[in-house]
């Protein structure tokens, strides 16, 4: 599966809520979570990173030294956050910009509504630290935000260290 | 006190740093506000600083070398002025000719001034972050016109304010 990397207009446009019953995102939910697994270091992933317009994301921090409280790998479909405090600067990273990073304030505590797919049943999920910072980053993406519209200043932006 | 705004700018390499500062040293020269940075393995460093005449600082940087390029020139000491309310602009998107001009004359015409920018080149994705300083009241009009420049230059942009907390 190829990634789709900045600049694309996939990524700049706010994607559409989806039917989370719908078959379709169930396939898509799992090309998701298959992609994020075959990606060393990924922790997250949008579904307008592999090309498709839909507020449809997958998460897994399992395991992250930055991670407090963890849901273990999950997918949420139309999400959104409805309580955010304990703001944070950290660095941040994305697949589809592979080449910075950057310097974000992210909300360290936050509560998040999502449905699940498949069963279409709500989700409410309180989390916080690293998780809370993915769960922010990927519901950007289905936003059409990149964690390059949010970098903190102007000397916020760093090259990414090439892992060979 | 006069002040000297110095440039050196030149191919990278360790110790750079420590040779123009002790150039600068070993001339009396104490150095106020610096910057310095590497741009695709060019080493740049702007600095004001007081002490030693103009032409003592020059001839202190001439012997680093003759890779490195170096301007000396005194100046007024000139402080800042920062009247207005600090916002950050980000603009991504595919690299072409003129991003800069188009979205800086358009902070200008708002009354934004430039605090702070810098521009990434990274494979086909261009990148540029400013900190503007603008006055009171023009949020509205610079995002509007943010928004027209982005979309004639086919790349994103985002205006929002730089809230900074004193902890
Ligand atoms: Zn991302």
């Amino acid at each position: 599966m190829k990634l789709v990397t900045a600049p694309s207009a996939v990524l700049s446009t706010p994607a559409e809520e989806v039917d989370p019953t719908d078959p379709a995102v169930v396939r898509l939910a799992e090309e998701l979570i298959e992609t994020m697994w075959a990606s060393p270091g990924c922790v997250g992933l949008a579904a307008p990173q592999i090309g498709v317009s839909a507020q449809v994301f997958c998460v897994d921090v399992t395991g992250h030294p930055k991670a407090i409280t963890t849901h273990g790998a999950f997918v949420l479909c139309n999400a959104r956050i409805v309580e955010a405090s304990r703001w944070r600067p950290g660095r941040e990273g994305c697949m589809s910009v592979p080449d910075l990073t950057g310097d974000v304030k992210r909300a360290a505590r936050i509560v998040v509504e999502g449905l699940r797919p498949g069963t279409g049943e709500p989700v409410t999920l309180e989390t916080d630290a690293f998780e809370a910072r993915a769960l922010q980053h990927e519901i950007d993406h289905c936003a059409g935000k990149l964690f390059l519209d949010r970098v903190a200043g102007a000397h916020a932006i760093f090259p990414r260290k090439v892992y060979l | 006190m006069p002040e000297l705004a110095i440039t050196v700018i030149g191919p990278d390499r360790t110790g750079i740093v420590a040779d123009v500062a002790e150039a600068l040293a070993a001339v009396g020269a104490n150095l106020t506000d610096s910057t310095m940075t590497r741009l695709r393995g060019h080493f740049t460093m702007t600095l004001i600083c007081t002490g030693p005449p103009a032409a003592d600082a020059e001839r202190a940087l001439v012997r680093l070398g003759a890779e490195l390029l170096t301007t000396v020139r005194e100046v007024e000491a000139c402080p800042d002025r920062e009247t207005g309310e600090p916002y950050l602009v980000s603009v991504h998107g595919a690299d072409r000719l003129g991003i800069v001009a188009a979205v800086t004359r358009v902070v200008a015409a708002a009354g934004g001034n430039i605090t702070d920018l810098t521009t990434r080149l990274t494979g086909p994705l261009y990148l540029l972050v400013a900190e503007v300083d603008l006055p009171p009241g023009r949020e509205g009009e610079l995002a509007e016109q943010l928004a027209v420049a982005a979309a004639e230059l086919g790349v994103e942009v985002t205006l929002r304010h730089a809230e900074s907390e004193l902890l």
